[in-house]
């Protein structure tokens, strides 16, 4: 079990894909749920969110950023390689609903990974479904031909300019929100960039939804390591969320609370890269 | 019979105080051959033994204490087997004072024959010079049940119903087996290679182990019948984390003891960076809470650097739960107790990160619905403390993840399971349950003893019928 099948580097190999072995859980496994992965017995439990299933192939994919120790370790495993641990599916499944008007699919960095599956979804119920994805620069953008297949109209957006659009994608998603009759707004991507998100709807009171990232450990409620502050209320992400009402989650909270290690995240990650040189 | 009495309860050696403080190994170190049989040669082998009826899975306690005062390790471990599937934990953290031991003859008069420091004996001497023969299993039944849990009430179950000819196999959620045994209970008190060998002990007698499974999320209990088993426990623990719903409570460097002692023991967090999982070094701990869990915390801070750990508890010094040897190991090794005292707020820095923790005094009153004096907050005395880390151990409720996706169970109003407390059997056929999702939070042996009411109640069921 775990063994990887298929392996891709994306974004100049920053970004990776790993399509994995899991059927149990590719059977049960829902647009948003996340799973919960080790690749080494001296290894952390690293949880990310689903970007595809499939069920009669009994295969899970995950794409993942390189940002520390454990997704540099990931990123060594070939096809051929197994996980040692991969557990799920974690977390509440998306809500996926019509609504009256359009949708707006906003996404930056590797959290179009996890949006993809959601956005497919509501277009596949009925809704008409505008996709904002982004990225610092043009090879740092990821899905985009799949983003436009589950989409009915796509915007790319790169901080430098440097293709599609000049900007954020949150300035496009303003620009829709004054041209068109928004009705909900599903956000996935670096915290501040949800937390924009979230206050340019918040006006107009329109329902958006996020999908958070805590640092996390078992991923069954039994640490509350991963709560996060929703309307004053404590969640844990885990198994309350992923996802939350974008309007009512305290991202300045959320922003120190995954800054918990840092120091120790760069002690590790260097000492990994010693190790590789050496 | 006057001779005996005179000889005293033999104490265990300990690594001491000073020296255990800078390591995770574990404290007691265990009786020496000569040193058990001295300590077997107390017991007065009672005709009729009131200690055998203060274990909750009954072992043959006299029985095995005359072997080990024969000099018959072999035969003492298994004697214990009989009964109990796990004597190198149990000898390690049952709490015998109330149970075997506060139920010992001698413990009128005197001081109690060593009990739990025997069972241990018995299994550690199994452990390093046995012949690793397994007792004898009844023939194949070709019956099979799945354990949904791998705690010590799930590895009762197992333990039992394999030998009794069933096909067993348990299904954990973690990566590794045991459940609190390895990633609530420290290092320094069970040694997680002995938790190992205990697996493996169920492991080389045909139980099998599936991890990385979250029944009710990956495979769900209908499922399992599905799947072709006869019978299903569920063992899966308290495993909700309480907080204390003050303000400031998800600052960086507030812990659930859950999530401390899970990095610290499961992941092996103390061992950072040979392994990869980190975990918060804190200067000035407090813990909040005074049971093992609490206890457990603190001295795990300790082992950690941390130059002063302070348990804080709102009743007094008669109300903490933990067990005596627990508080008096803390207080040897130089934590802090500041009773009577309850946090208000945790308060932090700019950049979120906790640097203090404002408490109040308080004073008992009338005792409340848990038999014990009820504490007051003492109006106006308000102060802070500094502290840097803060452990919340103030016991867990049940994880509705695995009742939230079964139908047919039965809950309490707190959420956990509603059993037949005669036989663990749930409301839902062919579904029984025990340990901490039962009652709340307990001891590994109320589990364990749990895990045997069920097992002898599955066992009728696949013979006889519901």
């Amino acid at each position: 079990m775990f063994e990887i099948l298929r392996r891709e580097e994306l974004a100049g190999g920053t970004i990776i894909l790993n399509e994995i072995s899991a059927p149990f859980i590719a059977k049960k496994a829902k647009p948003g749920q996340f799973v919960i992965l080790r690749a080494t017995e001296n290894g952390e439990r690293i949880p990310l969110t689903m970007a595809e299933t499939d069920p009669e192939k009994g295969t899970i994919t995950i794409i993942y950023q390189v940002v520390g120790k454990s997704t540099a370790l990931f990123k060594t495993l070939k096809v051929g390689d197994r996980y040692l641990d991969v557990v799920g599916p974690l977390g509440k499944p998306t809500e996926i609903e019509k609504v009256d008007g359009h949708v707006v699919c906003v996404g930056g960095g590797t959290g179009v990974a996890v949006l993809h599956p959601i956005t497919r979804a509501l277009k596949e119920i009925g809704n008409h479904v505008v996709a904002v994805i982004g990225a610092r620069t043009k090879d740092m953008i990821i899905l985009e031909d799949k983003m436009k297949e589950a989409s009915h109209e796509l915007f790319v957006c790169t901080d430098d300019g440097s293709y599609g659009h000049h900007g954020f994608v949150t300035d496009v998603l303003k620009d829709l929100i004054e041209k068109r009759d928004v009705r909900l707004v599903v956000t996935i991507g670096p915290v501040p960039m949800m937390k924009v998100a979230c206050e340019i709807t918040r006006p107009h009171k329109i329902k958006t939804i996020v999908s958070l990232n805590p640092i996390m450990v078992d991923g069954t409620g039994m640490c509350g390591c991963c709560r996060v502050n929703v309307g004053g209320e404590t969640k844990f992400a885990c198994v309350d969320g992923p996802e939350f009402d974008g309007h009512l989650v305290d991202f300045d909270e959320l922003s120190a609370r995954l800054k918990s290690y840092v120091e120790q995240e760069k002690i590790a990650y260097e000492k990994f890269k010693c190790e590789c040189h050496a | 019979m006057a001779k005996k009495e005179t000889l005293p309860r033999q104490p265990m050696p300990e690594q001491p105080p000073e020296e255990r403080i800078k390591n995770f190994k574990e404290v007691p170190l265990g009786y020496t051959p000569e040193l058990a049989m001295k300590e077997a040669s107390r017991c007065l082998q009672c005709k009729n033994p009131s200690c055998v009826k203060g274990c909750p899975v009954g072992v043959d306690i006299p029985g095995f204490i005359r072997l080990i005062r024969e000099g018959e390790f072999a035969k003492a471990i298994r004697k214990i087997w009989e009964k109990n599937s796990l004597p190198a934990i149990c000898g390690r953290v049952c709490p015998q004072e109330n149970q075997c031991e506060g139920s010992c003859v001698l413990g009128k008069k005197g001081k109690p024959v060593a009990i739990g420091n025997l069972e241990r004996f018995a299994a550690d001497w199994e452990r390093e010079h046995g012949t690793g023969e397994l007792p004898p299993k009844a023939a194949p039944t070709g019956k099979k049940v799945a354990v949904v849990g791998s705690g010590p009430s799930g590895l009762t179950v197992a333990g039992d119903l394999i030998l009794k000819g069933h096909e067993v196999t348990v299904y954990e959620a973690f990566h590794k087996g045991g459940g609190v045994l390895v990633y609530g209970i420290p290092e320094f008190r069970l040694p997680k290679d002995i938790v190992a060998s205990e697996l493996n002990y169920l492991e080389r007698l045909g139980v099998k182990f599936e991890y990385n499974i979250v029944i009710g999320r990956t495979i769900t209990v209908d499922e399992l019948f599905k799947m072709g088993y006869d019978a299903i426990f569920i063992g899966v623990g308290a495993g909700l984390p309480r907080f204390l719903g003050i303000p400031g409570e998800n600052l960086v460097g507030v812990y659930s003891a859950n999530e401390y002692l899970t990095r610290s023991n499961l992941m092996k967090a103390y061992l950072f960076p040979e392994y990869d999982t980190p975990i918060a070094k804190g200067k000035n701990v407090v813990v909040i809470g005074a049971g093992n869990v609490a206890m457990d915390s603190a001295r795990t801070a300790l082992r950690m650097g941390a130059e002063n750990v302070t348990i804080v508890y709102r009743r007094s010094r008669e109300e903490m739960p933990a067990r005596l040897a627990e508080i008096h190991h803390a207080e040897e090794e130089g934590i802090k107790f500041m009773l009577l005292t309850n946090p208000l707020r945790f308060i932090g820095d700019a950049h979120g990160r906790l640097r203090g923790m404002e408490c109040i005094k308080m004073e008992l009153g009338e005792p409340d619905e848990s038999g014990r004096r009820r504490p007051i907050p003492v109006e106006g005395s308000n102060f802070e403390i500094e502290c840097d880390l803060a452990i919340i151990s103030v016991g867990a409720g049940a994880n509705p993840l695995l009742a939230k996706n079964t139908p047919g169970l039965k809950l309490n109003k707190w959420g956990y399971i509603m059993v037949d407390p005669k036989t663990n059997k749930t409301y839902k056929k062919g579904v029984w349950a025990g340990g901490d999702i039962v009652t709340g939070q307990a001891t590994v042996i109320k589990a364990a003893g749990a895990g045997r009411i069920a097992s002898n109640s599955i066992h009728d069921y696949l013979t006889l019928g519901w």
